[in-house]
């Protein structure tokens, strides 16, 4: 990554030259930290497979999943990683207004898919079928949801770095910056496919 | 509504222990603040502490949080013995059920999250770079971050003793005991975020560590000759970095479950009680593991120091740490035999159990061949490992008992239980931090501690140990269960006088040992370590001064050996002056950490108490320190040649070493005097 940082980053300060580039290390504390939170997605995944049929007399998955809908959803996040792909070849390349560019199409499919994901959630309680009425509703909504929250701190963080970019530059501050970020929305991606897979193709069946 | 659950019912007026202890609590704090005042220490500690991003003097702050929680913790575990060694034939002794059961979750939470885990944290804060020839950890800033998120959860441990109440769940927690409507009141609240907040903070430093570790060792130390203290806290941090989210996960569910309605732990609407269990543990059981494993990497630096010799089978030692720490993550369910999993199930994990002490073995006897035909200096610390290596012994035997399901189902949560946990926690985990307090305090300090007290308060400990727990394994025997108020059995009675007498012998230990930090305080110059190097050690802490330099290293070391430091007296370059300083990169000390970890103990008790506003508040304020630290350009300086130079000739000047003669040989053997020797401190 960033071979052609000019100088120092600053995420920390040492500068021996066997391990001087800091963006390196900033990046694999990322990637541990990335594990850490996989960890703690396959607990909710767990107690999902283990409440998955735990329906308290109400509504199981096939009741109240709509395919066609998450489809589209999961391709507005499907969609967002290439065009963050995109952001981060035009990074490389030192190209400002492109990161800028690609990061509000990012930003806008994020958007969209926490949209829709809210809409969701928004009918399900509408019609009774809320996280309060069984444990399977329980460990869906804690499931989905926190992927949701991720995602949203994943957009929280994009517009902070949206504001960086244009402020400052592509410093290799930045491009470490960007890069984690990137990351991370790649892994939310990855952990969407999961969900998408075992909550809804499982549950529809 | 504007203070949520809270009035002023939460302060338990009609409780005269509580309050009396509060008081002292308070007193004490009182006549602390008033002392940094009078000797306007305020700016001191602000400056060269609290906003220290310096792993040395995080690690003394950790191990300072962990000493006084372990008073805590000991006054809670004397409560107890107190309470069973009165309220027996009849008698009720002091405590009533509803404050007993606070004393006992406290104390289980205390020792091993407040206790234990921050004293690991300290060392590994001071030796670990130190060991590896780094100049301070991977992300400074974070390192304090993460020792305010641990400072946090534990202002919230000691508010609930007088705000509220603590869980009366044990220190477990499992529902629907835990669930909101079986505890309706703030105490699982309290429980469950003093232990985010502080699993926060670990995951966090478990992620610095690893990352200083793989990418910022010496150049020339490779993985398999790093020192076995780094190997074992390096597979700690593994550890903590797999098993810790687990915890996070299912505390977070339990929060959903009293906070929002959910229902995954709830004996109604499909919840599943059993599964917080499973979850519980297979973060409880790795956690053991992360507290044994350093002492282990602390005994065998101290015996191979003391006994004059490399350590026998370093590379063994590497791979048993390993495959300890895979398997600790294949038994959790001998937690729980008695929950119904069948006979398959159980025999899994009973064998899985079993095997553990395999590798732990190989351990035991690779000091054992350490000391054999080595010169073995009897000192503080290697009585401490050689008490360890007895008592952890017997704990083991007695886990192997616990691991057969058909004995599991006998003794399953009786005192036999109490008395294995304690026997491995207190005579491996203990043990080990005390000898490691003793071994790198030096290190630390630049004096070393009165050995003679030190031996006192082992002897205290070690007996007191006996006295307190082989009375709970015959009483396991007997039939009596962990957790009881009071007892009615007279032949149970005896054992339990026996226990507190035990008590005791450990509190005179603990006694000892403030005593003796005291007197050493006292004598520090008869007891100052000029060379850094009091014990002749093999590792690379040992090369630099005592306390080290900010930035611990004027030049860093080149690794070619195992024993690092060894090899280089060996080869006579221990103490060579270089011809010229490098300017050194250094990060600037910062407030963002204690300002996160501020805003997060704000946050945390308004959760606790259904405060709405004031956790946004809390939260947002999170936000912008961090966002704050994240575009705060001035964080790091660069050290000019000539004020390492100005340092490092003290430093010579001190071994005797003549800088301007420029031949590289050291005399540590010849003197200076001892008038400007101690600097800090």
């Amino acid at each position: 990554m960033a071979s052609h940082a000019t100088h120092m980053d600053s995420a920390h300060a040492h500068d021996e030259h066997e391990h001087h580039d800091s963006g390196q290390s900033t990046v694999l504390g990322f990637w541990l930290y990335l594990m850490t939170d996989c960890i703690l997605f396959a607990s909710a995944f767990a107690a999902y497979a283990v409440l998955f049929g735990n329906v308290n007399g109400g509504v199981a998955g096939k009741d109240i999943f709509e395919l066609k809908y998450v489809l589209v959803e999961t391709f507005a996040l499907l969609f967002s990683s290439i065009t963050y792909g995109f952001a981060m070849i035009s990074a490389h390349k030192g190209n400002k207004s492109g990161v800028l560019g690609w990061l509000v199409v990012t930003f806008l499919f994020g958007a969209a898919f926490i949209g829709m994901e809210l809409n969701e959630f928004h009918h399900l309680i509408a019609e009774g079928h809320g996280p309060q009425n069984s444990a399977f509703l329980s460990s869906f909504f804690a499931l989905v949801g926190m992927h949701g929250l991720h995602v949203t701190a994943g957009l929280v963080w994009m517009a902070v770095m949206m504001f960086e970019v244009v402020k400052t530059g592509l410093t290799s501050r930045s491009l470490t910056r960007l890069n984690c970020l990137s990351l991370f929305w790649h892994f939310l991606d990855i952990v969407w496919i999961c969900v998408f897979t075992v909550v809804y193709l499982k549950g529809a069946m | 509504m504007l203070l949520g659950k809270l009035t002023l019912d939460a302060i338990p007026f009609h409780e005269p222990i509580i309050m009396g202890a509060l008081s002292g609590a308070g007193l004490m704090g009182l006549v602390v603040f008033a002392l940094i005042t009078k000797f306007g220490k305020w700016g001191y500690l602000w400056k060269e502490w609290l906003t220290s991003v310096d792993h040395k003097k995080i690690g003394v702050m950790y191990i300072v949080v962990a000493l006084i929680m372990l008073l805590r913790g000991f006054a809670d575990a004397a409560m107890m013995r107190t309470q069973l060694a009165l309220a027996t034939n009849g008698h009720l002794g002091i405590f009533p059920p509803e404050h007993y059961d606070q004393i006992f979750t406290a104390h289980g939470v205390i020792m091993i999250i407040f206790m234990a885990m921050p004293f690991m944290t300290g060392l590994m804060n001071i030796v670990v770079p130190l060991q590896i020839g780094a100049r301070d950890v991977a992300f400074p800033f974070l390192n304090s971050l993460s020792f305010w998120l641990l400072v946090s959860a534990v202002v919230l441990v000691n508010v609930s003793l007088g705000v509220g109440e603590f869980a009366r769940t044990g220190w477990v927690a499992y529902p629907p005991l835990s669930e909101l409507s079986y505890s309706p009141g703030v105490g699982v609240d309290y429980y469950i975020w003093a232990l985010q907040i502080a699993g926060v903070g670990t995951t966090l430093t478990a992620i610095n560590f690893l990352v200083t570790i793989i990418k910022m060792r010496a150049p020339g130390m490779k993985l398999m000759q790093m020192p076995i203290f780094t190997w074992t806290c390096t597979w700690a941090n593994v550890l903590i970095v797999t098993s810790f989210p687990i915890l996070t996960g299912a505390l977070a569910m339990l929060s959903l479950d009293r906070y929002l309605d959910f229902h995954f732990f709830t004996s109604e609407a499909g919840g599943n009680p059993m599964m917080y269990i499973n979850l519980f543990w297979a973060w409880g059981h790795p956690e053991v593991y992360i507290l044994v494993l350093p002492a282990f990497g602390i005994f065998s630096e101290v015996i191979s120091t003391f006994s004059g010799k490399r350590l026998f089978g370093h590379t063994s030692m590497i791979i048993a740490s390993g495959v300890i720490s895979v398997l600790g993550f294949i038994v959790w369910l001998h937690h729980f035999f008695t929950m119904g999993s069948g006979a398959d199930v159980n025999a899994f994990f009973g064998i899985a159990t079993m095997i553990i002490s395999v590798p732990t073995g190989v351990k035991l006897f690779n000091w054992l061949f350490t000391i054999y035909r080595g010169r073995l200096r009897f000192t503080t610390p290697v009585l401490w490992t050689l008490g360890f290596m007895v008592t952890f012994s017997i704990g083991g035997m007695t886990g192997v008992l616990l691991a057969v399901p058909g004995a599991d189902f006998l003794l399953h949560n009786s005192l036999f239980l109490i008395a294995h946990f304690h026997n491995t926690i207190i005579g491996g985990a203990v043990f080990g931090y005390l000898a490691g307090f003793t071994f790198w305090f030096p290190k630390a300090f630049g004096f070393k501690l009165n050995e003679k007290i030190g031996k006192a308060a082992f002897w205290f400990w070690q007996s007191g140990f006996f006295f307190a727990f082989v009375p709970l394994y015959v009483l396991g025997f007997l039939g009596m269960t962990r957790r009881l108020n009071h007892t009615d059995n007279p032949l149970w009675t005896p054992w339990l006088y026996v226990a507190c007498i035990g008590a005791v012998l450990v509190a005179l230990g603990i006694a000892c040992q403030l005593l003796q930090i005291a007197v050493s305080l006292r004598d520090r110059k008869k007891l100052v370590d000029e060379t850094g190097d009091p014990w002749n050690g093999h590792t690379l802490e040992w090369s630099t001064s005592s306390p080290p330099p900010f930035y611990n290293f004027a030049v860093v070391p080149h690794v070619h050996d195992i024993d690092a430091f060894t090899d280089m007296k060996e080869k006579g370059v221990a103490y060579a002056a270089p011809a010229k300083y490098a300017p050194i990169h250094m990060p600037k000390n910062t407030s963002a950490g204690v300002f996160i970890g501020a805003f997060t103990t704000v946050m945390g008790f308004a959760l606790i108490w259904h405060i709405w506003w004031m956790a946004i508040v809390g939260f947002v304020g999170i936000v912008a320190s961090m966002l704050a630290r994240a575009y705060d350009n001035d964080i790091d300086y660069y050290v000019q040649p000539d004020e390492i130079e100005r340092i490092e000739r003290v430093r010579l000047a001190k071994l005797g070493i003549n800088v301007d003669r420029n031949d590289g040989q050291a005399n540590p053997a010849a003197r200076p005097s001892k008038a400007k020797t101690l600097e800090q401190v």
